[in-house]
């Protein structure tokens, strides 16, 4: 880069008002545009984008001279990679909560679709579901999870350790619907072809939860210090109890954080479920017979298949979606506030 | 003080605790044997259930052909799909990294990377209801300029169409889906980025982009090859977006804005399953088997660039 | 070059040697060396710590000290590829028999580290209790209080925390967290008190505490203490040993064993008096 070659020389500097100035400028033209004619808002916002950074880095090349001016150009396109990476996000949570809140309403959260063709109804057998499916997963891959994160981090040394680890990323990546054929092909095998049941659900979301679980123990647990383990074993404590009664407590809010965000990926799950738990209008509460509804297979189903008219279906789906949206922040924000009050300041002070 | 009454070798003292120890130490090991069961019996029941698929003579399968007939546009459609999606959101992730750790107020930082995990957190399903509700429908109006202006590329042969259910649409929305795993990696490396460095350069008269591109990027390459395999591998596997967004018809085209497009390996699944039965189900199985061995070696290949140290 | 704690004078060894007729909590290492994997860190000590002293242990930083008093209480060896030859008798008993498990070593020969480190999620109390609460479950609570309550005036902390038992141990001041650990080591009774180090990371006020600490722990106690400061090895401590190194990647070895005043003002050993005059180290 030849740096040297130019100098910095301009004394004269584009005003700190000046960038600001020609994006108001822009984003005026902008509105003004699409109200007039009938061209594509996001198309005159990109366009507008472009001119703006143009006209800004002309300006600036002119009294600042190059290099700056190429830097305000960055400036301006990693901005820039920022808000349209934000502005699905927002458009997102607008529309869910727009359209979903159409039956966000007292019978969507206590009746199921027993009976029902057309309007009314309600998803509280895809909720009941989703919390069986999504609490027996949790149960198996907790305890399997956290175990495994403890033998790597206290006792595995050598070439079983080495598979395991290798293995937990390889697990890590298995696609959703994959880990979902894996579990009905298990079950297929013993209870025969076409068998739907909600454990069988449970088996695949554990799948995709072990990894998160053991990933993120793991890396709670190296931030304990060894100093405490050191101070436990001093005091003659054996290494089980170390660990079950000094090291495991020290990291419990990291591990729950951990399953939390393991949790609130596998609640939205949907295509290992299509393929191991069935459809089913009525509330199912045991998981070993009979199909289960979840939130987000219903999600999908009311609005691929829905009757005649749609409205209805289409209505039921996006607030199954709305509430999927609800758990999943409020997990989410759970889980950091776990983090910020047990974390690793409490470990660390 | 007294003397003691337990010596050292005094087996009250020592075997209670040998005992917990092996106990416990077989229980963290045998979880760990787990999951290295849990794995060769996913690759196990998926080539069981596939045998018969892979072996059938070609009239038995659906659509009267051979196995690698029957899977070769489905593999095409997913990695069009994911070509796409890694094409839009690799430089758009980098561009949100760098932005939250070079550019953005330091005090604002820990709420922009909440916000960017956020998109992380929506399930696929919503997704897919939000590009075929929101997105389709306001592309329309590009991809039809796309064709008028374009056609003369492969890409954009057309007609457009007029739902906006389209190759493009989803490469668009599964790059929505990858980037903030993509950004977070590359944002956790470029924060490590030698402080020396990085202010060294500033302080030799470095305009801060090229102070980035002359220290952060080249120190972030390797994570960003890294990253993108990853989102790679995520883009391969996703299901539901491609099933509820895409208007499909199995032909095999490099075509993105009209109503005939391929389907993914992982969409087909979630699309047949439910009413398959018999060979179908197996061929499907063993589609899916194809879709693991496809994101296993993409996997590796990503671990094998920048080793564990990184979270995905 | 190496001096043997055997070549002391004889009036000396005599008061040792009745001192160990008596009771029976010195330790006596004999042959001891310290492996990492193949790298000999620490080569043939042979030394006496006498019941109810305290014993310091000076010499330049990576001569073996610390890993020399980790393999009193067997917790070098928590290291992976860490082994030890030779014998070390905490009365009479050799800790390194293929029969002893550490964890009971451990219970006689407690630690006190560098850094203070009371468990982070405990109260002040139970981060005393912790030893007895973690290693026998059944201990009426009563009992528990005035193990707690002796164990504290032990360490010269009741009085400062006796109004706030419950709260949390990573509330209190750095030489107060060192007493607090202090006190965690002496709740479970030990014969043996080893410091490495203790008051490197405390202010000197804290530093005067701790060293006074040591002349009335050693009383109920033996206490073995690695000490970086020469002040602090004439002051606080009875007998002083030595460690030198020859020179890089060679083991530590012990150099010379004494009374503390003779160590300061007439050592025998060249070694020792170019390292106490500041000549190295």
């Amino acid at each position: 880069m030849e740096i040297a070659a130019q100098a910095l020389p301009r004394n004269r500097r584009v005003p700190s008002w000046g960038p600001w100035a020609v994006y108001a400028v822009a984003l005026v033209l902008v509105v003004v545009l699409s109200r007039a004619t009938d061209l594509n808002v996001a198309l005159l916002a990109v366009v507008g984008a472009i001119l703006a950074g143009a006209a800004v880095y002309l300006w600036s090349r002119a009294l600042e001279g190059s290099r700056r001016a190429v830097d305000r150009a960055a400036t301006l396109a990693v901005t820039s990679s920022f808000v349209v990476a934000l502005v699905p996000l927002v458009s997102l949570l607008v529309t869910v909560i727009r359209r979903g809140a159409e039956r966000f309403d007292v019978t969507f959260f206590t009746h199921s679709l027993r009976n029902v063709v057309g309007e009314g109804g309600g998803a509280v057998h895809a909720i009941v579901g989703t919390i069986i499916i999504t609490g027996a997963a949790a149960v198996v891959s907790i305890p399997i999870g956290i175990l495994t994160a403890v033998y790597l981090r206290e006792y595995g040394r050598g070439k079983l350790a080495a598979a395991v680890t290798f293995f937990v990323d390889v697990t890590a990546g298995i696609p959703s619907i994959v880990a979902g054929l894996f579990a009905y092909a298990l079950f297929a095998l013993f209870l025969g072809p076409g068998i739907r049941l909600g454990i069988i659900g449970s088996v695949a979301l554990a799948v995709l939860m072990i990894p998160i679980i053991v990933r993120s123990t793991e890396e709670i647990l190296r931030i304990v210090p060894n100093s405490l383990r050191e101070a436990s074993y001093a005091l003659g404590v054996p290494k089980w109890k170390t660990i079950v009664r000094v090291v495991l407590p020290t990291a419990l809010g990291g591990i729950i954080t951990g399953v939390m965000l393991a949790i609130a990926r596998v609640v939205g799950e949907t295509a290992p479920l299509l393929v191991t738990t069935g459809l089913i209008t009525s509330v199912n509460t045991n998981p070993f017979a009979g199909r289960m509804m979840n939130l987000s297979v219903f999600a999908y189903f009311q609005y691929k298949t829905p009757g005649v008219p749609p409205e209805p279906y289409l209505a039921r789906a996006w607030a199954a979606a709305l509430t999927l949206i609800i758990i999943v922040l409020v997990l989410y924000f759970v889980a950091r506030l776990v983090s910020l009050r047990y974390g690793r300041t409490e470990i660390q002070r | 003080m007294s003397a003691r009454s337990d010596s050292l070798t005094n087996s009250k003292v020592t075997r209670p605790s040998r005992a917990g120890d092996r106990l416990f130490a077989a229980l963290a090991a045998g979880a760990g044997i787990t999951i290295l069961a849990v794995l060769a019996g996913v690759a196990l029941f998926l080539i069981i259930k596939s045998w018969p698929a892979l072996t059938a003579p070609a009239d038995e399968l659906p659509g009267n052909q051979s196995f690698l007939e029957f899977v070769w546009p489905l593999a095409f459609g997913t990695l069009l799909s994911a070509g796409i999606a890694i094409l839009v959101a690799v430089p758009l992730a980098v561009g949100v990294a760098l932005f939250i750790t070079n550019f953005a107020p330091r005090k604002l930082v820990p709420m922009l990377s909440a916000l960017v995990d956020l998109l992380a957190a929506i399930p696929s399903v919503i997704y897919g209801l939000w590009g075929i509700a929101i997105l389709g429908p306001h592309s329309v109006g590009l991809q039809r300029w796309l064709y008028e202006h374009l056609d003369f590329l492969p890409f954009f042969k057309g007609p457009a169409s007029a739902t906006g259910r389209t190759m493009l649409v989803v490469g668009v929305v599964l790059a929505i889906m990858i980037l903030p795993i993509i950004s977070a990696i590359v944002r956790e490396v470029f924060s490590q980025a030698p402080r020396s460095l990085r202010e060294g350069s500033l302080a030799l008269g470095a305009t801060r982009w090229e102070m980035i591109r002359m220290v952060v990027l080249p120190f972030g390459r390797p994570a960003i090859i890294s990253a993108t395999m990853l989102g790679l591998g995520r883009a391969l596997g996703e299901t539901m977006a491609v099933a509820i967004i895409l208007s499909v018809s199995g032909i095999v085209t490099f075509n993105l804005i009209s109503s005939s497009n391929p389907t993914t390996i992982a969409a087909n699944i979630a699309l047949n399953f439910p009413e398959s039965s018999g060979i179908h189900v197996n061929a499907l199985i063993a589609s899916g088997l194809v879709l693991f061995g496809i994101t296993l070696v993409v996997n590796i290949a990503a671990r094998a660039i920048i080793g564990r140290g990184v979270k995905a | 070059m190496v001096s043997r704690a055997t070549a002391q004078p004889a009036s000396e060894k005599s008061t040792e040697n009745s001192m160990s007729v008596d009771g029976n909590s010195c330790i006596e290492v004999s042959d001891l060396n310290l492996y990492y994997g193949t790298f000999r860190a620490v080569a043939d000590v042979n030394m006496t710590i006498p019941r109810h002293k305290a014993t310091a242990l000076i010499g330049a930083s990576g001569c073996g000290k610390s890993t020399f008093l980790r393999s009193l209480n067997r917790m070098h060896e928590l290291v992976p590829g860490a082994r030890a030859e030779g014998t070390v008798e905490l009365d009479g008993e050799d800790v390194y028999a293929p029969t002893v498990d550490p964890v009971a070593v451990r219970r006689r020969v407690g630690m006190v580290f560098q850094a203070p480190n009371p468990f982070p999620t405990m109260s002040i109390y139970d981060n005393v209790a912790a030893g007895l609460k973690l290693n026998r479950s059944k201990i009426k609570k009563s009992d528990l209080d005035d193990v707690v309550e002796r164990s504290l005036r032990g360490a010269n902390l009741w009085e400062e925390v006796k109004d706030r038992l419950g709260k949390s141990g990573m509330g209190l001041s750095g030489g107060q967290q060192q007493r607090l650990c202090i006190a965690r080591a002496i709740a479970v009774e030990p014969e043996v008190l080893l410091m490495d180090e203790p008051a490197s990371a405390l202010d000197p006020i804290s530093t005067l505490a701790i060293e006074d600490l040591v002349q009335e722990l050693k009383q109920n106690y033996t206490i073995v203490i690695v000490t970086h400061n020469m002040q602090q090895a004439s002051r606080a401590s009875d007998i002083t040993g030595f460690f030198n190194i020859d020179g890089a990647g060679q083991p530590g070895r012990l150099i010379e064993m004494d009374r503390t005043d003779k160590i300061f003002t007439n050592p025998a050993n060249k070694a020792t008096e170019d390292y106490v005059s500041g000549r190295f180290g």
